[in-house]
């Protein structure tokens, strides 16, 4: 053998992604795992059979909405979470929780902490079970009526995250108290006059049809006052000044899961009303009325976190959010 | 102030228990049956929705940190897949066209399956249930989304991948899973519960994701085979579920026996009729192979379900209406299904072949009762064809059961010369089946399956006076397959010879310095 | 009577597991193909806890064993100790 050839071995792609992903990203590049796992998943034609429980719709249909998208695919989430990037997150999340119950627990934190502060935690946390509960309904509701993937997957990650939420709240009442504080919990959710309005509220939006008017009111209008209100008012600022370190601790998931979601929330409203003049006043008339409603709604459970300072307390947090809507482009 | 220190540690049950019920409440400003308006409209009875728990005790701590960590194992796997050039270390790249079959079918169907299950889990009662449910409409969704992620590295090496979305949408052999996915999303939220945990989950849907992935690890598969493990291990939960609520159910109220029977008859059908392209996955299209169709149905599908339904016939359920049909069936399916894929290999999105000497031998060997007398002179008739240039080509549009959509290809049961064909008059239309059991599917539902769209139908109505000779190549074409490169012959294609040239295969040759 | 069984991914960390269920069910029987190894055993299977935290000298959790489960059949009844599949028949 003469001279060496040594021959490598070009193995080249023919393609970089799939047709219908490359379409959409502008061209065949190298496509993320969001998109591949996002884009074209759901059909959109040719449906064999009406749905025996809703004949006047297609099995996936966008007329069950008023917010009209040429492509429902602009309704990106900045988060890019497809399932297994986002338990992967859930779970880091999760590992910290404990952590955290680990701390509270070996510091003494639990059994040193007051009958106030833990009568005052309880009062108000244990009700919101079942608001977290009808989180998880809501956007189990979005993610079975919803069109296109890129909406209806991450309400289905949000319907779980809720439910999560609930199960920490119900876990916090279990350390800190006897399991009787769930029954109290429950038995002032259903009969307290305090929590009355936002009961009415809440079971309002169960029986909402419109898939994205039930993502405004649930996930931008009464989770945008109610998290920041609770984690950032009541516990953060109120709790933690008389003792309640701990309960900032075992509910640290809450907040920082609410400011996560929050860059989802405002990026599909945004894009929703980018498209077109109707769109941006349909969202402009549902954030309204839903924000004002939860307002209300959010009124006496605020005196009952915050007593006197309750109507303060909200008026900021609205303040804020109005700031937020501002900021997503939509004048309220 | 230290009344509440000694905190034990709840016990799994305990635990479970504490942290999933009561959530719920009886609304009072908006009456329940707006809340829940499908719960009644299948004439399920429920009076007691504390009976039903979920076997795992499934809490959302639990499972996120189990999930995430099947998820960092699998992803690392895939990411090593693709650093390595993994594609080159299959057995032979005839196995890619299983791939390309398993995004095909089974990516579309486990999305189906998550949507229709978000239906499910909003809408039944129960607490406890509607939990579960919620878990697997998601991983469902993971199931989707992993599949597309496994086969993302072999759709940019080989041909067949780049488009499913609208092959699943309109393609005619991909009909009988699109009709089998609506079916299920246009069922209320106990049928699909049934149906889905119980009928394709637990009858079925082992064979695919276990002896099919066994053997498609033998054939160097780093990629699909770690993600369809993965995937069945959530299924364990689904089926464990299913079979739970099926006796839930049976047990709540006498009247649930009949309307549950026919379901469970209904969907184990359905879900048989999607096992033809299963079978042949197994017996055809892995080069090297490890066991059998017929030897994966008596481990995974005849016994298991043998036993199981020994249990159900105590709660008043009887083995499904179609169970002997199916069993009978073992010794032909899958050659049935290679045979009609290889005459229509022209209208379809992947190849087709003739198996080899050594493979035709296998085949004998493990179907001693049926490969020689009914099967092997078809494909020595093919490879005759082929060696003359003339490749055998199935011009004729296929018939297609109105129920299942499946071209008539399945003979009587028990005997193998006859085409089973059973035809309905209904509203002065006739309408055709592959089998008894796709006649009394739509004998129950007639207004359901009647708004039915055959693409072979529609391929006629458009056609008008011309031939519809390549009517069904062309259909294909128009969805963007590319005719002859992404389907028709293996050998001599470009897969075969990038492979080729690539090196492939798990007898690397090592290079000539 | 008929056979329960449960697979797992054939890697290191099933490999306890099988070890702890032969241990503990005498009549089971092991069969290993391509990347799976599957133990049937006559009507009942049961998983112990201690057994497994004997052979890895550890704590171990009895979910921890979904994450390299594939299949299983017979009714499941689970808690903290024992993971048991079975059918009533």
């Amino acid at each position: 053998m003469s001279s060496i050839d040594l021959q490598t071995k070009e193995i080249k792609p023919a393609r970089n992604t799939f047709t219908h992903v490359a379409r959409h990203i502008g061209g065949d590049k190298p496509a993320s795992r969001y998109q591949e796992a996002t884009i074209g998943l759901q059909p959109t034609q040719n449906f064999h059979y009406r749905p025996t429980w809703d004949p006047a719709h297609e099995i996936f249909d966008a007329s069950r909405s008023a917010i009209k998208l040429a492509d429902w695919y602009v309704l990106k989430d900045p988060r890019q979470y497809y399932y297994a990037n986002w338990t992967i997150t859930r779970a880091r999340q999760h590992e910290a929780v404990e952590a955290n119950y680990s701390f509270v627990d070996s510091r003494g934190l639990l059994s040193r902490m007051t009958d106030e502060v833990r009568e005052s935690a309880c009062k108000v946390l244990m009700p919101l079970r079942h608001v977290a509960w009808a989180g998880n309904m809501n956007n189990t509701y979005i993610c079975a009526y919803g069109y296109g993937t890129a909406i209806t997957a991450p309400c289905n990650f949000h319907a779980m995250d809720h439910l999560g939420i609930a199960q920490y709240l119900t876990r916090f009442g279990l350390a800190v108290d006897d399991p009787g504080v769930l029954d109290a919990g429950k038995n002032d959710w259903l009969n307290d006059p305090r929590w009355q309005v936002l009961r009415r509220l809440v079971e309002d939006t169960l029986v909402m049809k419109d898939p994205m008017e039930m993502f405004v009111a649930q996930n931008l209008a009464l989770d945008g006052l109610l998290y920041p209100l609770i984690y950032g008012s009541f516990v953060d600022e109120h709790l933690t000044l008389k003792g309640g370190t701990a309960v900032a601790m075992l509910t640290s998931f809450m907040p920082e899961w609410h400011d996560e979601c929050a860059r989802w929330v405002d990026a599909v409203v945004k894009a929703c009303a980018a498209e077109s003049d109707e769109n941006k006043q349909l969202m402009t008339t549902w954030i309204q009325a839903w924000a004002d409603r939860a307002q209300a709604a959010l009124a006496p459970v605020a005196e009952i976190a915050l007593g006197e300072h309750g109507q303060e307390a909200l008026a900021e947090v609205r303040t804020t959010f109005n700031a937020r809507i501002a900021k997503i482009g939509i004048t309220l | 102030m230290d009344k509440r220190v000694e905190k034990k540690k709840l016990d799994l049950g305990s635990r479970y228990l504490a942290l999933t019920q009561d959530l719920q409440w009886t609304t009072s400003y908006q009456p329940m049956d707006k809340v829940f308006p499908y719960a009644r409209y299948e004439g399920i009875r429920v009076h007691d929705w504390s009976q039903w728990q979920d076997p795992f005790k499934m809490t959302l701590d639990v499972w996120w940190r189990q999930q995430s960590d099947k998820e960092r194992r699998l992803y690392a796997v895939l990411d090593a897949f693709a650093q390595n050039n993994g594609q080159i270390g299959v057995s032979d790249a005839r196995y890619v066209n299983a791939v390309k079959l398993m995004l095909q079918v089974f990516s579309p169907l486990k999305y189906a399956l998550h949507r229709a299950l978000a239906h499910s889990a909003r809408n039944l009662p129960g607490d406890a249930l509607r939990i579960a449910t919620q878990i697997q409409a998601s991983e469902q969704l993971r199931h989707a989304q992993q599949t597309v992620h496994a086969a993302s590295v072999y759709n940019k090496y080989f041909n067949g991948m780049h488009e499913v979305p609208r092959w699943y949408e309109q393609a005619w052999y991909l009909a009988p899973v699109k009709s089998f996915a609506d079916d299920l999303a246009s069922a209320g939220p106990f049928e699909l519960m049934v149906a889905i945990s119980f009928g394709f989950e637990t009858l079925l849907s082992d064979t695919l994701f276990v002896p099919f992935m066994s053997a498609a690890a033998h054939n160097g598969d780093l990629s699909m085979v770690p993600a369809g493990f993965s995937s069945q291990s959530d299924t364990t939960r689904h089926k464990q579920a299913g079979i739970t609520l099926v006796k839930f159910l049976l047990q709540q109220d006498s009247l649930n026996i009949a309307t549950v029977q026919r379901w469970v008859d209904k969907w184990f059908w359905r879900s048989f009729r999607l096992m033809p392209m299963v079978a042949m996955l197994q017996d055809y299209m892995v080069p090297k192979r490890v066991g059998s169709w017929k030897e994966s149905w008596d481990t995974y599908v005849e016994a298991p379900v043998e036993a199981l339904f020994a249990e159900l016939a105590a709660y008043g359920l009887k083995k499904p209406a179609g169970w002997q049909a199916a069993c009978a069936a073992k010794d032909h399916l899958s050659h049935q299904a290679w045979n009609a894929f290889y005459g229509y290999g022209h209208a379809l999105a992947f190849h087709t072949w003739v198996p080899g000497n050594d493979e035709l031998e296998w085949l004998d060997r493990k179907y001693p009762n049926s490969f020689d007398r009914w099967y092997r002179p078809r494909l020595s008739y093919y490879a005759q064809c082929e060696a003359a240039g003339k490749r055998f080509h199935n011009h004729a549009l296929p018939m297609q059961c109105q129920v299942c959509q499946q071209p008539m290809i399945f003979t009587e049961p028990g005997d193998g010369r006859w085409i089973a064909y059973r035809e309905t008059q209904h509203e002065d239309e006739s309408f055709h089946f592959c089998s008894d059991q796709c006649q009394t599917i739509f004998a129950n539902e007639p207004d359901k399956y009647v708004q039915a769209q055959l693409a072979s139908h529609a391929i006629l109505q458009t056609s008008g006076s011309e031939t519809t000779e390549n009517a069904l190549q062309a259909s294909i074409a128009d969805l963007g397959v590319v005719i002859g490169r992404d389907n028709g012959e293996f050998h001599g294609s470009e897969d075969d010879t990038n492979f080729t040239l690539w090196g492939g295969g798990q007898d690397m040759k090592e290079a000539q310095l | 009577m008929s056979n329960v069984f449960i697979a797992f991914q054939a890697n290191e960390e099933s490999r306890p597991l099988v070890d702890a269920i032969v241990a503990d069910n005498p009549e089971a029987q092991v069969v290993y193909s391509p990347g799976l190894v599957k133990i049937d055993a006559p009507n009942r299977l049961v998983v112990k806890r201690e057994t497994i935290e004997e052979i890895i000298g550890r704590k171990y959790d009895l979910q921890e064993l979904q994450i390299n489960l594939v299949t299983l059949s017979g009714n499941l009844d689970e808690d903290d100790d024992e993971f048991v599949l079975s059918w009533k028949h």
